[in-house]
């Protein structure tokens, strides 16, 4: 406290009681162990990865196909690749279906029929992947009479939806309404104030959610054995069955050769590395070509 | 150049509730005209329904004549789009586009209206900013700086200039000074005082100094309705009806 005082008074010292010390020390160590408790899962798990996984990854793993079984070596470079592509087609359909009605949702959708596609949205996302994976079976698959990377990636299309669906929408709600007016102002027409002014003051929060269903379907596995199915071989043809690395983890976690075991180990971390990677330079990209200030 | 607005029998609801009663009021171009009231006065209602913002607002409903210049504002066929472009519109808080630059938010009239010569864009941009006072402060970041970037009284000297980009006839402002500290009000008060050269200006304010200082032309509204319109000496010194009196007096309000 200042002693120095002009008026001559007598300085108030204003004293904190030792119990609300006492929980303000308690409250700040507590949310301190909650935030190291929410990242202690994440090391540990990319830790127990690299350490299993490690020692099976090498140059080749990334750039050759398996080898017949029981040959040492071979890799998962079709695993990298299809993965790569499915996920591609599945972005495709599911973020402009994903932002198309969550801009519906939130600029018109305040009536009957929105509230109707909010609730499928919200069933959608609770449908559990295995379940989608067998529909997109029984409409694609079967009626095609072959798995093919496109039915797999339309089943992770579809599974995008609600996700970049309701959080499109949570972000545009979230543009102050002054922001719309101002365009409205202007004499902008409706369409235009939506797509080059909402959607474009709400870009950082939109590419979250886009990123958070990316991430949530690119790990899927059980939606791809009945529609990808996997593929030993190369092959980038979206008609032919496609290798993906979640189903060649899972192929080769469960397989009796140890090898293959422990190349599911490297084809986990290769997967873990490829998604952090794909968010990290995507969010990169964004942060640079956004201005700063965005709600 | 401006143009004059006519106001003739405007009724305007939110809902059920009316909050203008037949208001029939003549602004004359060239002039600054300040539209004065307490709180819920339907003073910002009536600005509103100049440039038919009124009617983005989900079951406002407006009845009545309204005429800037030569086009009838509530004629069949008048799109609000095409009239909003020639009434610019300044508001209460300053809002730019968060994500624009200085240069984006200026030039976003033009552009998202699909004006595309590079050449004209910068040209507007740079005359817009100078005639808003705020070309020296923001020339050399022109492009590096995020709109929400600058101050609040640049903020609003921006929000100007954006609405004078798109060469506006008229310019409608909704207290546009309350938000901003002493000295960027005075600064938007010299702005006023040039743009009524080029533009007609209908400026809604709470604070009745700053009405005397920009504005020739005053209407005092009460409860929805047109109390009182004159120059705005006369509202001030000899004001024609007890309650115009009162409220300027500070018996109420």
């Amino acid at each position: 406290m200042d002693n120095d005082n002009h008026s001559g008074q007598e300085t108030h010292v204003w004293k904190v009681s030792f119990v609300r010390r006492l929980v303000n020390s308690a409250a700040t160590v507590g949310m301190a162990c909650a935030a190291i408790l929410v990242v202690t899962p994440l090391v540990v798990i990319f830790g127990y990865l690299v350490y299993r996984g490690i020692g099976a990854l090498n140059w080749s793993f990334l750039t050759q196909i398996p080898k017949p079984v029981g040959e040492p070596g071979g890799g998962m470079a079709n695993g990298i690749v299809g993965s790569a592509l499915i996920l591609l087609i599945a972005s495709a359909i599911g973020i402009p279906l994903g932002i198309g009605s969550g801009v519906f949702l939130a600029e018109y959708g305040r009536n009957r029929y929105g509230d109707v596609v909010r609730f499928t949205a919200d069933v959608l996302n609770g449908v559990p992947s295995i379940v989608i994976g067998s529909t997109v079976w029984g409409l694609l698959v079967v009626t095609q009479k072959h798995f093919s990377l496109f039915s797999g990636a339309v089943a992770l299309g579809i599974m995008m939806v609600p996700t970049v669906t309701r959080s499109t929408e949570e972000i545009l709600l979230m543009v102050p309404q002054s922001v719309r007016e101002a365009a409205i102002g202007l004499g902008i027409s409706q369409w235009r104030v939506t797509v080059s002014v909402v959607l474009r003051t709400a870009t950082a929060g939109i590419l979250t959610g886009i990123m958070l269903a990316f991430a949530r379907v690119a790990g899927e596995t059980a939606p791809l054995m009945f529609t990808a199915f996997g593929n030993q071989f190369w092959s980038v043809s979206p008609n032919q069955p496609a290798a993906a690395l979640p189903l060649q983890i899972f192929y080769y976690a469960t397989s009796a050769f140890e090898e293959l075991n422990r190349q599911a180990w490297a084809g986990a971390l290769v997967l873990i590395v490829l998604i952090v990677g794909t968010i990290g330079i995507v969010r990169l990209v964004a942060s640079r070509g956004l201005m700063k200030g965005a709600a | 150049m401006g143009v004059p607005i006519q106001a003739k029998g405007l009724n305007a609801w939110f809902g059920k509730t009316q909050a203008l009663y037949d208001i029939a009021l003549d602004i004359p171009p060239n002039h600054a005209t300040a539209i004065i009231g307490p709180s819920g006065c339907g003073k910002s209602t009536f600005v509103r329904c100049l440039n038919r913002m009124h009617e983005t607002v989900p079951n406002a409903r407006v009845q009545g004549h309204v005429q800037i210049g030569a086009v009838d504002v509530y004629g069949n066929g008048t799109p609000a789009v095409e009239l909003r472009r020639r009434v610019g519109m300044v508001f209460q808080k300053p809002n730019p586009f968060p994500t624009m630059s200085i240069y984006d938010n200026v030039a976003a009239g033009l552009r998202l209206n699909g004006i595309r010569n590079r050449h004209k864009i910068e040209e507007s941009v740079e005359r817009s900013l100078r005639q808003a006072a705020l070309w020296d402060e923001v020339k050399d970041s022109l492009k590096s700086k995020s709109g929400a970037s600058l101050s609040g009284g640049q903020q609003q000297r921006l929000c100007i200039a954006r609405a004078l980009a798109v060469e506006p006839e008229v310019m409608l402002m909704d207290e546009p000074a309350s938000a901003l500290d002493p000295i960027s009000t005075s600064k938007v008060e010299d702005l006023i005082y040039q743009l009524k050269e080029h533009y007609t200006i209908v400026i809604v304010t709470h604070n009745m100094q700053q009405a005397a200082r920009v504005a020739e032309f005053t209407g005092f509204f009460l409860m929805g309705r047109l109390v009182e319109f004159d120059k705005t000496e006369k509202i001030f010194t000899t004001p024609r009806d007890k309650r115009t009196e009162d409220y300027i007096t500070g018996r109420f309000g």
